[in-house]
């Protein structure tokens, strides 16, 4: 059984049809690239699938389960977890809060407990405690635990995100632009993170992305969307020589590079 | 040991406060001033829950105080006295000791459910048209007991005095002083849990990003909920308290004017900071207080010297044109109130050696 | 059928009211996403302006004897422009430097409402409890139609408020600086672009905004002509309630729901004991932005992912 089908996604937005009968069966241990011009409805893609926009048409089933009428909390805690186009982190919470409060999808104790502060209470915050502050060991983040957001580096806070992301323990990781204001230097270094992730996790990857260096040396399946539509899908190498696509998108860019 | 100094000195002067107030060592009127205090922070520090952690702008937070009073007093003058409202007392007097606490609690939960006519639109919308939800609410609120003529309606309700003295009947300590202890204690102690807990910290992450947090697996609907209940919850037992401190409420003690004071402890002592709310509640307290004889002592000395005319009085009105100024003073610069977004723990860290928080 | 007609005529006067404040609320609050607290109070502070004006020129202090009519041709604009000046010094003065720093929003608010507490505390500080009353400035006149009375200065306030809403609609969505406050709402930093300062939009806004509060409250005072500092807390805070109704940030919003809240507090108090009014009204009030959360004209805002 595939991780997630994608059935005939469109979705409107008052006149704007944003997407139009998307198609996408995603097998388990995949790393699938999302590319197109700016404005082709990618993240519409992202937001739709993570349960944040309701379908106008068509289905999303993740892990054997429809997500249509769950909430983005609940999707989430199917296996689902997400990064963002313009870093999204708790600025005012430190590293070790942010990375805690994913946990919340599985506390294991009520209101109640955390009022008396019950021994069901602390074992659990004792134990969500410890596995964050093992993430942020296995992601080399320890020594800035208690550091707020809003005070590191941009590539730190994109190593933040993507660690508060993987501590929901996902099934399948959706990544919205990882690369975006990195410099060269910081791609390399991304490049090998994501695969140094896909190898230590038995996860799935989505990602979507601008950066051809990054999609080519990861991606196992590359999709290519533009206004709405899917206009092309296949391998890397195939992808690289389709006219369809050089001629919508990667131009000269992709001449460049290859 | 070390570790438990502050808890012990905390412990020591509650105590000396109940053995001074037991020996008539307290004037009534000092008294009197100590209890508000204790309501004043749970009311600031409730507040600080929705207006400062979770970020939105509740500005009808006496409504619910006024819920709570009136459901609490209700409840202990059927219960324990003989009134107008169902006659004869359904309970023995000499019970109302160890079922005041309980009733406190019921004035809560009523008024927490309340809560949810603001918890529930805030699903839905959030910011400018959440605050006019809230002020709405505090209107109605208002209004509605106004209207029920069982309790009194604009006239207000009375009859709590004859519980206090029904348990000063029962043991002749001073019950109220001690109430008033314990219950800011407890309510804040559910605070600092609720806001240190995973659970709680999802309130935070909800002010801070909302998209993010419901990404991240918080229930952000839940968690609104539980913030706008928990809040209007414990304002409800500031509610009760206060009724039964004054034994005598009426709706409009409660009014809009009763939310800005409100704001104005919050702000004053900064958004998402429990200790600065708690601040803030004494130094309110204290400065109107002091504003009742320095404005006086002002007119007098400002007579004396002919700046003033004859015919002009400094009234105790000025205390309201005082208060507002000095915060928007504090709002040009220092908006972030006496600790926004820290602790006094975070301000002074040696502090953290001498106490300890569970 | 009667006294349903009488209070229509009821309902359309508080509307005018409500619909004059709301005005200025929604002006405020398109051009700078500011809930101007104070506003209310700008309505009070323009009755006793008016109040003040109004008994100068009556007086002795005028050495030759004005006519009413003369008097009242004189008051009405000095009562818009003294309470603009009221307006713009409050901005001035306590809004323009927080913007200046860059200062969260709600702190901006928090200092409006403030500033309303002063304006209504300061007054009764120095002006004392003692209530006074605005001059006659018009003969009142009866009309009855069927049954129904109605005096001209009735019809005069409905008038009016229906004036101002015609010249407000013309002047933001015709005229430059009207169409640069639209702007404004929409991007504040576009605006230059357009040649237009943002200081200058929204100077006008507050002097367009208090300027009508001026007006309102001169009108009020004249219908009711018992002053109190504390009559523009509770009218303010209704017309606030009825903006947001209307959508803030839109005018004809603001007009319609002026109107709306009062029609809802005339009728219930027609059919119920007047202490239901504020219930009713307000729960009906909830009730609607139940249903539509950013108001009858508002225009939701999408957060962006």
């Amino acid at each position: 059984m595939a991780l997630l089908e994608v059935e005939h996604l469109t979705q409107r937005f008052g006149g704007l049809q944003a997407l139009t009968d998307f198609n996408l069966t995603l097998e388990e241990r995949e790393i699938l690239a999302l590319i197109g011009p700016n404005g082709a409805g990618k993240t519409t893609v992202f937001n739709v699938v993570s349960g944040f926009y309701t379908p106008t048409e068509g289905s999303v089933v993740f892990d054997g389960k429809p997500t249509r009428g769950l909430k983005t909390n609940e999707v989430t805690s199917l296996g689902m977890a997400r990064t963002f186009q313009n870093i999204r982190l708790w600025k005012d919470l430190t590293v070790l809060d942010n990375i805690r409060i994913a946990q919340h999808h599985n506390l294991g104790y009520s209101l109640l407990d955390a009022f008396l502060r019950t021994k069901k209470y602390r074992i659990r915050e004792r134990e969500i405690e410890e596995k964050s502050r093992n993430m942020l060991e296995k992601m080399g983040l320890t020594e800035y635990a208690a550091e707020f957001p809003k005070n590191l580096p941009y590539g730190l806070q994109r190593r933040v995100e993507l660690t508060r992301a993987l501590s929901l323990e996902p099934k399948l990781l959706l990544l919205d632009e990882p690369a975006a204001g990195l410099n060269s230097a910081d791609v390399g270094e991304l490049i090998g993170l994501i695969r140094w992730i896909y190898d230590n996790f038995p996860i799935t990857i989505w990602m979507i992305e601008h950066q051809m260096q990054l999609v080519m040396s990861l991606c196992t399946r590359i999709m290519v969307l533009d206004f709405g539509k899917v206009i092309a899908r296949g391998t890397p190498e195939e992808i690289r020589v389709n006219p369809v696509v050089i001629n919508a998108y990667l131009g000269e860019e992709a001449a460049q590079c290859c | 040991m070390k570790k438990y100094t502050l808890n012990i000195l905390a412990l020591v002067v509650c105590l000396l406060l109940v053995v001074a107030a037991q020996m008539d060592m307290l004037d009534q009127y000092v008294l009197t001033i100590i209890m508000f205090i204790g309501i004043n922070i749970i009311f600031a520090s409730s507040l600080n829950l929705v207006n400062g952690y979770m970020g939105e702008f509740s500005c009808g937070h006496a409504g619910f105080m006024c819920i709570g009073a009136y459901a609490a007093s209700f409840l202990s003058v059927t219960l324990f006295t003989n009134n107008k409202i169902l006659g004869a007392a359904l309970l023995p007097p000499y019970l109302a000791p160890w079922l005041f606490l309980f009733i406190l609690l019921v004035g809560g939960i009523v008024a927490a459910l309340f809560g949810l006519v603001v918890a529930l639109p805030s699903f839905r919308t959030r910011g400018d048209y959440l605050a006019i939800i809230t002020i709405a609410a505090n209107y109605i609120i208002i209004s509605l007991i106004e209207n029920i003529d069982i309790i009194g309606g604009p006239r207000g309700l009375q009859g709590m005095r004859k519980v206090m003295n029904a348990m000063r009947h029962t043991l002749d300590i001073p019950w109220m002083l001690i109430w008033v202890i314990i219950v800011t204690g407890i309510s804040l102690l559910i605070l600092y849990r609720l806001v240190n807990s995973t659970y709680g910290k999802g309130i935070s992450a909800v002010c801070q990003d909302e998209v993010a947090a419901k990404i991240m697996s918080v229930n952000t609907d839940r968690v609104k909920m539980v913030a706008f209940m928990v809040s209007s919850g414990l304002a409800g037992v500031a509610g009760g308290l206060y009724a039964h401190m004054y034994g005598y409420i009426n709706p409009q003690a409660f009014n809009i004017l009763k939310s800005t004071e409100g704001l104005v402890m919050v702000y004053l002592g900064g958004m998402a900071s429990l200790s600065g709310s708690v601040l803030a509640a004494i130094l309110f307290t204290l400065l109107v207080e002091a504003l009742r004889f320095a404005i006086p002592a002002v007119d007098g000395a400002l007579h004396a010297i002919h700046v003033l005319p004859d015919g002009f009085e400094l009234s105790q009105v000025w205390k309201w044109v005082l208060i507002p100024l000095i915060l928007i003073l504090l709002m040009q610069f220092r908006p972030e109130g006496l600790l926004g977004n820290r602790e006094l723990t975070d301000v002074f860290p040696r502090l953290r050696r001498w106490f300890t928080l569970k | 059928m009667e006294t349903l007609f009488q209070n229509v005529v009821n309902a359309l006067q508080w509307g005018s009211f409500y619909a004059l404040i709301a005005l200025g609320y929604t002006l405020v609050y398109g051009v700078l996403q500011l809930i101007n607290f104070a506003h209310g109070d700008i309505f009070m502070v323009g009755a006793y302006i008016a109040f003040f004006v109004a008994s100068f020129f009556l007086g002795d202090a005028v050495p030759f004897d004005l006519s009413r009519t003369a008097v009242l041709a004189l008051t009405i604009p000095l009562t818009m422009i003294l309470t603009s000046c009221v307006g713009v010094l409050l901005e001035r003065i306590a809004y323009k430097p927080l913007r200046r720093k860059g200062a969260h929003r709600l702190y901006v608010v928090i200092t409006a409402l403030m500033c309303g507490l002063i304006l209504e505390n300061g007054n009764l500080a120095l002006l004392g409890a003692s209530r006074r009353s605005l001059p006659e400035l018009i003969d009142k006149t009866v009309y009855t139609l069927g049954g129904i009375a109605v005096t001209n200065l009735k019809l005069w306030v409905i008038f009016t408020a229906v004036l101002v809403f015609v010249i407000l609609q013309f002047v933001v969505m015709r005229t430059k600086i009207g169409m640069a406050m639209r702007a404004v709402s929409w991007d504040k930093f576009a605006l230059p672009l357009m040649g237009i300062p943002l200081d200058t939009v929204i100077l006008f806004t507050f002097i367009l905004g208090s300027g009508i509060a001026g007006l309102g409250g001169m009108l009020f005072a004249m219908s009711y002509p018992v002053l109190d500092p504390y009559m523009g807390a509770m009218v303010g805070w209704k017309a606030f309630i009825a903006a947001v109704v209307g959508g803030i940030g839109d005018i004809r919003g603001a007009f319609i729901g002026g109107f709306l809240l009062a029609f809802i507090e005339i009728m219930v108090a027609a059919f119920l004991p007047s202490t239901f009014r504020d219930l009713f009204a307000f729960t009906i009030l909830l009730a609607i932005l139940w249903w539509r959360p950013t108001g009858l004209f508002g225009v939701p805002h999408t957060t962006k992912i």
